[in-house]
C-alpha cells in the first residue's frame, strides 16, 4: 500500500508568532489523512499549535551539484553578520 | 458507594479493554502512520482508564487501587461493554468497533461533563477533546474503506457485520446507572441513541454503506457476562503482574 501512497513534507509552528519548520515527512493518500498522519506522529509530544502538510513533489530543491557556486561564496564575507556593532546592555533583544 | 464502584469500573473498563486492544496494533499496522494512530489512541484510553480505575479505588470497600483492579481482576470482575473486547481482526474490523464505540463515546463524555461527581466531570473534559479527534480518525477510514476499492468495502462490510450486534448494549441502563442519573453522577445512555443513530447513519452514507441488518444484540458485558476473547485479553495483559505480584519498574 505505502509504494502507492505519496510523500508529504511536513512542517510545525511550535507555537504562535514562530515561523513553521520542516519537520519530516509522512505518507498518505491525500490531504486530509496526511495532515492526520503528521498530526500522529509529529505532535505527540506538544511539538506544535499548527500543522502545514505540502506534497513532497511540489518541493523545488537546488542540486547538490550546484553548491560551490549557490554557497560557498558567502562563506568568507563575515561583514554580512552585525558582529561588529557594539549593544548597549540594556538591550536584550536586537 | 457500591454505585459509584460500579460505574466508575464500567467506565474504567471500557477504556482500559480497548486500549489493550489497540495496542496489539503496535508493531503490525499496515503502515508507520496508521500504526503510531492506533497507539496513539490506545494510550488516550489508557489514560482516561486509570483515571477512573483510580476513582474506582477510592469508593472500592477491598481498598484496591488502579494497578490492582487493572491487573487482579478476573473475567467475572470485569465490567466493559462486550464491543471492546471482540478481536481486532483486520484494519477495517478494528475501525468499524472503534467506529461504533468512539461515538458512543464521545456523546457519553459530553454528557459526563456536567456530571455532578466532580472528578467524573473533570475526566470527561479532558478526554472529551481526545475522544473527538478519535471519532474523526474512524470517521474518515470508514468512508474511506466503504468508499474505496471492492476489496476495502468487502471487508468493512464484514467488521460493521461483526461488531453491530454489540452495539445495543451500549444504550442499556440498569439499577446502578438508574439511581447514578437521578442523583446527576451518571449520564442516561438510553437518550444517547438518536443522536448516535443519526451520526453513524451520516457516515454510512458517506461511505456508500448501508447499515447492517439488525440482530439480537448481545448484551451482559456490565454484570460480568462476557465473550471467551476476554480471558485472553488479560491473560497477556495481567501477565506480569500475576507472574510477578507487586513487580514495579
Amino acid at each position: 500500500v505505502s509504494k502507492n501512497w505519496p510523500l508529504w513534507e511536513v512542517f510545525i509552528r511550535a507555537k504562535n508568532g514562530l515561523s513553521h519548520r520542516h519537520a519530516g515527512s509522512v505518507h498518505a493518500a491525500d490531504a486530509k489523512m496526511a495532515l492526520e498522519a503528521a498530526r500522529d506522529t509529529y505532535t505527540r509530544r506538544m511539538e506544535g499549535v499548527s500543522l502545514w502538510v505540502v506534497p513532497s513533489a511540489s518541493i523545488v530543491a537546488s542540486d547538490p551539484g550546484e553548491s560551490s557556486e549557490l554557497f560557498e561564496p558567502a562563506a568568507d564575507k563575515i561583514y554580512r553578520h552585525p558582529t561588529f556593532y557594539v549593544i548597549p546592555d540594556t538591550v536584550k533583544n536586537i | 458507594m457500591r454505585g459509584l464502584f460500579d460505574y466508575a469500573c464500567r467506565l474504567g473498563d471500557d477504556s482500559l479493554i480497548l486500549g489493550q486492544r489497540l495496542s496489539e496494533w503496535c508493531g503490525h499496522a499496515p503502515m508507520l502512520e496508521l500504526d503510531l494512530a492506533l497507539a496513539n489512541i490506545g494510550l488516550d484510553l489508557i489514560g482516561q482508564a486509570a483515571h477512573f480505575l483510580k476513582l474506582a479505588g477510592e469508593t472500592d470497600d477491598e481498598g484496591r487501587n488502579a494497578d490492582a483492579l487493572a491487573f487482579h481482576r478476573d473475567v467475572l470482575d470485569f465490567r466493559n461493554c462486550l464491543l471492546v473486547e471482540q478481536p481486532n481482526g483486520d484494519f477495517a474490523q478494528t475501525i468499524a468497533r472503534q467506529f461504533l464505540f468512539s461515538n458512543w463515546q464521545e456523546l457519553l463524555f459530553r454528557d459526563l461533563c456536567a456530571s455532578r461527581s466532580e472528578t467524573i466531570a473533570a475526566i470527561a473534559a479532558k478526554a472529551v477533546k481526545e475522544v473527538t479527534y478519535h471519532v474523526r480518525f474512524a470517521n474518515e477510514w470508514i468512508v474511506r474503506l466503504g468508499d474505496g476499492t471492492a476489496e476495502s468495502r468487502t471487508r468493512i462490510t464484514h467488521g460493521l457485520d461483526w461488531m453491530w450486534r454489540f452495539a445495543d448494549e451500549l444504550f442499556e441502563a440498569d439499577g446502578t446507572i438508574e439511581s447514578l442519573v437521578e442523583t446527576g453522577v451518571a449520564a442516561d445512555v438510553r437518550k444517547l441513541r438518536p443522536e448516535w443513530d443519526m451520526r453513524i447513519r451520516k457516515v454510512l452514507a458517506e461511505a456508500t454503506l448501508d447499515r447492517p441488518a439488525p440482530r439480537r444484540g448481545a448484551k451482559g458485558g456490565r454484570t460480568g457476562y462476557h465473550s471467551e476473547h476476554l480471558g485472553h485479553l488479560l491473560s497477556e495483559m495481567q501477565f506480569l503482574q500475576r507472574a510477578y505480584p507487586g513487580a514495579e519498574w
